[in-house]
């Protein structure tokens, strides 16, 4: 314990706590608090009941209605705590309401029925998680037909494996050029290559959408996945990483007789795979969250990624909060997971590049 | 960007073999096009197939950046609701009239329909960019020096400020829109709050404890003060002024009135027009899910500082704000000139949050430019593309100035 608290307080003068120290301390726990919070709430209300969304239920843990059917009967009826003048609590069935009164009997006995104060008696609840919210959308079953999860999961993977593939291989390449060899208009490509960071999607969204169109990748996948496959911050990433291979290690190559695709696949491209790491993790980030050029694109449901038919989910479900609220969370865990896995790989690879 | 206290990318995987899936998936697959590019080779020379290197990433930019770039000019003087180019009828500049034509650009309701959109739009971006920038830039600078201090699981804190930036857009707005309803958490706990503050309102002793912690603490500050008293002459004034404090906390101060409080009337956060708040939280949300990325940046910039500044200051006995105001501030200033063109050249582009939040509601209360070109074009029935486009060419004239004064900074930063 002595240890623990030692340790706890050691900071960088021995034995002294700064006030300082104490401040940052205070910021970086209220910060955190202030992040992670809402996420949490998000993640244990994916948990409640529809019922208990609606009434929007403050409490922490997912909460619910205990009810029961009593002999003689078929429809089930809720319990509910009793507290007697005397003190004591007990679960009775509530058969009915009556004025300020309800109508209580023991579920043993469901023939003795009394009246007693409405405002003596609480709901009869029970922790219960509700995994429902999870498994009727995606598995089938319940009212989540509109939501087809499995369907736009399916999509956004196929748009974020395919894409982040080809924007390795073809920035990979461009970089390979630009790293390693001198040619007529080498700075003319570079320049162009930087220029592109002037048109954004954002600014031109209908040009882009009819040249689109009249490619025939409309309501397709591919007219998501090609438009952003070249990406200047991936050339100029890898391209910056390929000039700090040596370059005898191409020309004792090329003594072998090695081709110069040889050389790329074979030489560049395992020596560089530090920085495509760091380029595949952000292009899964920048595909996967990805949400107005998917938008323009795709119209027809059957397409929808998963961020599509979230919003589209948010704007129409109004009474199926249950399901919006798991959706969101199986939206956010995957990069949830590669990000609590490559946190460091992430962020030094951002920090580097500074771009997004 | 920088040295970096971090190991370099070379840390993300230690081998160059690269694994199993390199080796019998990835390499094969490309062994597949050597006889192609052999062949191609032996066309072109060694001095040709660099430009066979370049071409996927040239060609995809080329149809899908530089050939949109220039027919965004075009289309911005065509008309009709066709996407066959050459069916589209010539309009000259009516539709930048469109936008326009109006008594006075401040005032959107003088324009023409589509201007009203357009400089509604055009003003809340702006606003929302020249409150949330200095905003943005001042907690991410925070942050990043805090977490240049010597703090405890300094990776396990930035991590948790970068979270955020991983979510999409979708996922934020629904976490906050979750939180914001008028049934909302946020409601709930201010209800509660006010809550509690009445019950202590109503606690007997609350008077007195209250007192008597307002004097320890003036006590606490006097004595500071008293042991100050050789620095400077502002010592005893300050005491004077702190026991005049005192005073007045413990004689005149009402304590139960100023604890208690009206009962919480829950606000709809995101709806409510009549007040700033969807505004307010538009910018709330968006510093939130982006402030990590601009935090990493400065964080970086922060760590490229050479130490041995700072020992050489603490040896001549430097004050640390003194350091911080001559060495931190002026060597940050680069990075800090970048972070403040990159937060604006997205601040301009903001679009996915706000529309997934508020849908640009209440009324046009949150509704920004992108939204405005995107709906007039893919939304209205009307499909105004030659409108859309046109407001397009204005706000990349925008954003290309934006972005040649980033690239010039970033320049000017890698030169010095």
């Amino acid at each position: 314990m002595e240890r623990a608290i030692a340790f706890l307080t050691r900071t960088r003068n021995p034995g002294r706590v700064g006030w300082t120290d104490i401040l940052a301390y205070a910021y970086l726990v209220l910060g955190v608090l202030l992040i992670l919070a809402p996420v949490v709430w998000l993640f244990v209300s994916s948990f409640k009941s529809q019922r208990a969304l609606i009434e929007s239920d403050p409490r922490f843990l997912p909460y619910e209605q205990v009810t029961a059917v009593l002999p003689g009967s078929s429809r089930p009826v809720n319990l509910v705590e009793w507290t007697a003048p005397d003190g004591t609590t007990r679960v009775f069935a509530q058969l009915r309401l009556s004025g300020a009164n309800v109508v209580l009997a023991d579920p043993a006995k469901p023939d003795e029925t009394f009246q007693v104060p409405r405002r003596d008696t609480r709901p009869h609840e029970t922790v219960r998680a509700r995994f429902e919210n999870y498994s009727e959308p995606t598995l089938g079953g319940g009212a989540a037909g509109t939501f087809r999860f499995g369907l736009y999961f399916g999509n956004s993977v196929f748009v974020t494996v395919v894409a982040t593939l080809m924007t390795l291989a073809i920035s990979s390449m461009a970089a390979f050029a630009l790293a390693k060899y001198r040619f007529a208009g080498r700075d003319v490509f570079m320049l162009l290559i930087v220029a592109t960071l002037l048109m954004p999607a954002t600014v031109i969204l209908v040009p882009l959408f009819i040249v689109v169109k009249n490619f025939g990748m409309l309501d397709s996948l591919w007219g998501v996945i090609i438009p952003g496959a070249a990406t200047p911050t991936g050339v100029f990433l890898l391209r910056q990483y390929m000039l700090t291979i040596p370059d005898e290690l191409i020309e004792a190559a090329r003594m072998d007789s090695a081709s110069e695709w040889k050389i790329y696949y074979k030489i560049v491209l395992p020596l560089a795979l530090p920085a495509i790491a760091v380029l595949a993790i952000l292009s899964i980030i920048w595909r996967w969250n990805d949400f107005l050029w998917p938008l323009v694109v795709l119209s027809r449901s059957e397409t929808f990624t998963l961020q599509l038919g979230l919003s589209s989910f948010k704007g129409e479900m109004l009474d199926a909060t249950h399901y919006l609220l798991a959706m969101t969370v199986l939206t956010l865990l995957p990069v949830t997971f590669v990000f609590a896995f490559l946190q460091k790989y992430i962020t030094t690879g951002i920090a580097n590049t500074g771009m997004k | 960007m920088g040295a970096n206290a971090e190991p370099g990318p070379s840390a993300v995987v230690d081998t160059t073999d690269g694994g199993p899936a390199m080796r019998w998936v990835v390499t094969p697959l490309l062994a597949a096009f050597e006889p192609p590019m052999r062949w191609l080779q032996t066309k072109l020379g060694l001095r040709g197939l660099p430009y066979v290197f370049l071409l996927p990433t040239m060609a995809i930019f080329g149809l899908f950046s530089f050939l949109p770039a220039l027919l965004n000019i075009y289309i911005s003087f065509t008309g009709g609701a066709s996407t066959i180019l050459a069916d589209r009828p010539f309009v000259g500049l009516r539709n930048y009239e469109a936008l326009l034509a109006c008594e006075s650009i401040f005032v959107p309701k003088s324009c023409p329909v589509s201007g009203f959109g357009f400089w509604t739009g055009m003003w809340n971006t702006l606003l929302f960019a020249v409150i949330q920038v200095p905003i943005m830039t001042a907690v991410a600078l925070a942050t990043a020096i805090v977490l240049n201090r010597e703090i405890r699981a300094r990776g396990f804190w930035r991590a948790l400020f970068f979270y955020p930036v991983m979510l999409s857009p979708v996922v934020v707005a629904v976490v906050w829109d979750w939180v914001l309803k008028r049934r909302g958490i946020l409601n709930a706990l201010m209800a509660e709050i006010a809550e509690t503050r009445n019950a202590l309102a109503a606690w007997g002793p609350l008077e007195m404890a209250a007192k008597i912690a307002a004097l320890v603490v003036a006590a606490a500050i006097a004595r500071r003060l008293w042991a100050l008293r050789a620095k400077g002459a502002w010592a005893i004034p300050a005491l004077v002024l702190c026991a005049g404090a005192a005073a007045w906390l413990v004689f005149a101060w009402d304590v139960r009135a100023s604890v208690a409080t009206q009962a919480w009337r829950p606000i709809n956060w995101l709806a409510d027009a009549n007040s700033s708040w969807p505004f307010f939280w538009v910018v709330f949300v968006y510093t939130w899910s982006h402030l990590g990325f601009f935090m990493l940046i400065l964080l970086a910039g922060l760590q490229a500082i050479p130490r041995d500044l700072y020992e050489a200051a603490e040896m001549d006995g430097t004050p640390k704000w003194r350091a911080f105001v001559r060495i931190t501030v002026p060597l940050l200033m680069p990075t800090l000139l970048v972070v403040l063109v990159l937060s604006l050249i997205r601040a301009f582009q903001i679009f996915d949050e706000v529309y997934v939040l508020t849908g640009g509601g209440p009324g046009t209360a949150t509704r920004m430019v992108i939204q405005e070109i995107y709906e007039s074009a893919f939304v209205s029935d009307a499909k105004l593309y030659g409108v859309a486009a046109a407001a397009s060419v204005l706000l990349a004239g925008v954003i290309l100035v934006l972005t040649l004064v980033q690239l010039a900074l970033t320049r000017r930063k890698a030169g010095a």
